[in-house]
């Protein structure tokens, strides 16, 4: 061989380009083919139970506001997502984390609201939350598809694959999603016995956001919140799947009026508000 | 030979450097651990099987946690079925893994200590107990 | 050539200490940072970007100035830039350098950064945001290291430069069209959702990255036996002024539409910055300080007699780099989240720690200019020395 040393190091150079591109390459060309071909899966694929049939829903929920302003100081929904999911108490609103909380009309419809909002409504709060886009912003900018949306509608966060950008803070227009700007353990210092052992918490440096509880979903259960709300029969908020024209969520959506938030973004939200 | 002592001197203090972690771990020599299995439920299964071999878990349990991660999260296939058994597992580290393997200390520890991986699953999901203890 | 940044006199050196001081300051609060999370700075749940990203947005455009002067000598022969586009490459490396710091500091978990690799997502911004800049600065080190190379040994430069030098020229355009996209397409914030922020961002560019270039040759004039030459400066003062006036001319633009359309949602922020908002005006002195800069530095630039001047046309250039870093740095980041999606402010303000690693990384682009600027300084002496030049 009489390859010199310059021409040695140019092909070790070109050598490692292509080593590091063909990952790339074939998470690009082939998304999920590396994973599948790997022993593990391919072991682990033989003794898989079939998927969920999911493809045809589309996961809604439907907020019955007057129902919700109606019950004075109840947070069952927000205390319910908050101990199902190990979600921290701040403090310092600066930082806080929330997948469901309650806020006013004006502050979640201020293109709607005016002087002249009838008094029963005024001032007063009703749950938001993740409004769970057909065509989501924040799924758009991720730069590493730690959020993207499922087919059955839900759009979904992978807090092992989070780099923790913000990107998708910033692309949504409904100020749904926290993040974790500390150590969220340390809110339960000394509080640990408040902790959902069946359940996460998550780790300084993601993101987070309500994610309509698709392990409960998986269950055959309804998410959280609207257990409790159930629970309390307050029946404030309906939880079902949009494509199938019987579900408690079309039924109501064809007899009562409603309104979603910021309609002409584009987003097609999945959360609708009966007003 | 130019500054000769300079260069004994420095290569003196880099061998220091480099076998720091020898000299400072020496005489202190840890058994090979021995990972507990007595857990109270492990000790109610009739059958103690684990989701798959033992030889399998040994060698690639991360991988195989990382595949249950990127089904149940990624895919919500929240369903496994074992190839030894044939028995159908919820896919959840917190409900599953620990539910059997409730004692981290004396099982995932004792390896993981020795040979010094730290695994950051722990920053997220709760350990057995955890919401119990102090941290 | 990188021995020649060790030979120095005490000057040199007592500059590079500072620099490493202020690194290693900058350096402990960013372990403090990873230690703790990004709770150390100031920034909220409204206010999810602060002074890391914003300060990566304004050194973008900082970065791509340096095709101000490659057009002008690579395609159209303009022989006074010969030897001065050097300086503006380099400068180019140190900017976009800053900006991948600036980056990486502001993510919540860097350990999974090579996520964006491993998992490639072309529908978002952030992906091409990387490569783009990566290619930016592979592309100037190529090209500045090899065209040096041939002028210290007084050879014309290889031909296989060429093509990056072309290929630089729109690459240039392009990280700072990419960067403005990571705003422009955002539906929710409406000071971003503009047409014309590409535009902006360019014209700002044009305006900050040569007015710094200038200072910064009027230094080396200054601490070296290398002149840059009175019209080459001139001529790169021309382009800051006409790039200025544009930029102001876009601003002013974005005014008469919030404005005259009076939707509320397009006039709030910039009613927020430049008169307050609900009672909250903290950035209010800072913008009009920057249009005041803004005037006195298109003003400097547009009057030959004060631009010919050395000491007026250092105040304009300063004028005008501090003017477009408070309109970018901090204006356009900041005011693009207020107000929040529920129309309500949360104010910002940077924290110790935040602000310290931000000098650092400013100190470690210096170090960086600083280094590849002696090596530059150093070839063009000897070529004035055998009067090759």
């Amino acid at each position: 061989m009489k390859a010199s040393r310059r021409e040695f190091l140019k092909l070790a150079g070109v050598s490692a380009l292509f080593g590091l591109g063909a990952n790339a390459a074939f998470e690009l060309l082939t998304p999920g083919a590396l994973e599948a071909s790997s022993e593990v899966a391919h072991g682990a694929a033989h003794g898989e139970a079939a998927a969920g049939v999911q493809a045809a829903t589309r996961w809604a929920m439907v907020i019955d506001v007057r129902k919700c302003i109606l019950q004075e100081d109840c947070q069952d929904c927000v205390l319910a997502c908050n101990s199902t999911h190990n979600i921290p108490t701040v403090g310092n609103p600066k930082e806080e984390i929330k997948w469901i909380w309650k806020d006013t009309f004006e502050h979640l419809f201020p293109d709607q609201h005016s002087q002249y909002v009838d008094e029963g409504l005024e001032g007063k709060t009703f749950p938001v939350m993740c409004n769970h886009c057909d065509n989501p912003p924040c799924v758009r900018v991720c730069p590493t598809k730690a959020t993207f949306k499922r087919p059955d509608g839900i759009v979904m966060m992978d807090m092992h694959r989070c780099i923790g950008c913000r990107f998708c803070m910033a692309a949504c227009p409904y100020g749904a999603r926290s993040f974790n700007w500390r150590d969220p353990r340390k809110y339960f210092e000394g509080k640990e016995a408040m902790l959902n052992p069946e359940q996460p918490t998550r780790t300084k440096g993601v993101v987070e956001k309500c994610t309509f509880c698709p392990e409960r979903l998986a269950k055959g259960r309804e998410p959280a919140c609207v257990e409790a709300c159930k629970k309390r029969k307050s029946d404030c908020l309906i939880f079902g799947n949009l494509n199938d024209p019987e579900s408690e969520v079309r039924k109501i959506l064809r007899k009562r009026t409603s309104i979603r938030r910021k309609p002409e973004l584009g987003t097609k939200p999945s959360v609708f508000f009966l007003v | 030979m130019y500054d000769l002592n300079k260069i004994l001197v420095g290569l003196a203090i880099f061998l220091l450097f480099f076998t720091f972690p020898i000299l400072y771990g020496m005489g202190s020599a840890v058994p090979v651990p021995k990972p507990k299995l007595d857990t109270p439920e492990i000790q109610k299964l009739t059958d103690k099987k684990c989701v798959e071999d033992t030889h399998f878990m040994r060698t690639s349990h991360m991988q195989f946690l990382n595949y249950w991660r990127d089904r149940a999260v990624r895919e919500d296939h929240r369903t496994y079925e074992s190839k030894l058994n044939g028995k159908k597992y919820d896919i959840s580290l917190q409900n599953t893994c620990m539910k059997c393997h409730s004692n981290k200390k004396d099982f995932c520890d004792s390896c993981h200590t020795y040979a010094s991986v730290k695994p950051y699953c722990w920053d997220c999901h709760i350990e057995p107990k955890a919401a119990k203890e102090s941290m | 050539m990188i021995e020649r940044a060790l030979k120095g006199n005490e000057k040199y050196w007592g500059w590079v200490g500072l620099l490493l001081l202020l690194i290693g300051v900058g350096f402990a609060c960013y372990i403090y940072q990873l230690y703790t999370g990004l709770g150390i700075t100031g920034m909220s749940r409204d206010i999810s970007w602060g002074v890391y990203i914003a300060q990566f947005t304004y050194l973008v455009g900082v970065a791509a100035s340096a095709v101000m002067l490659v057009i002008p000598k690579y395609l159209h022969n303009y022989k006074k830039y010969t030897n001065v586009v050097i300086f503006g490459e380099f400068l180019a490396i140190a900017a976009v350098t800053m900006c991948l710091l600036f980056i990486i500091v502001d993510i919540g978990q860097p350990a999974r950064v090579l996520n964006v690799l491993l998992h490639p997502t072309p529908n978002s911004i952030l992906f091409w945001d990387m490569i783009v800049l990566n290619g930016y600065l592979i592309i100037n080190v190529i090209v500045g290291w090899n065209t040096l190379l041939a002028d210290k040994k007084d050879v014309p430069s290889p031909g296989w430069v060429k093509p990056f030098i072309y290929l630089s020229i729109p690459w240039a355009v392009s990280i700072h069209t990419v960067t403005a996209f990571l705003y422009a397409g955002l539906p929710g914030r409406h000071m971003w959702l503009t047409a014309i922020m590409a535009p902006r961002f360019l014209a700002s560019a044009f305006a900050s990255g040569p007015s710094l270039l200038i200072l910064l040759l009027l230094l080396v004039k200054s601490v070296s036996k290398f002149d840059p030459g009175k019209e080459a400066i001139q001529s790169i003062a021309k382009t800051v002024c006409y790039a200025m006036i544009i930029n102001v001319f876009f601003l002013c633009m974005e005014f008469f539409t919030a404005f005259y359309s009076n939707i509320p949602s397009h006039m709030h922020s910039l009613q927020y910055l430049f008169a307050g908002l609900h009672g909250h005006d903290r950035l209010v002195p800072w913008m009009w300080t920057s249009a005041f800069l803004a005037v006195v530095g298109i003003f400097i630039m547009l009057v030959p007699a004060l631009r010919k001047q050395t000491g007026y046309l250092a105040v304009g250039c300063a004028s005008i780099f501090l003017s477009t870093w408070i309109d970018k740095g901090v204006g356009l980041v900041i005011g693009g989240f207020i107000p929040n999606p529920f129309e309500t402010v949360t104010e910002y303000y940077p924290t110790f720690p935040e602000i310290a690693i931000s000098i650092a990384i400013w100190a470690i682009g210096a170090l960086i200019l600083t280094i590849l600027y002696k090596i530059a300084i150093s070839v063009r002496e000897e070529q004035v020395e055998t009067d090759v030049i």
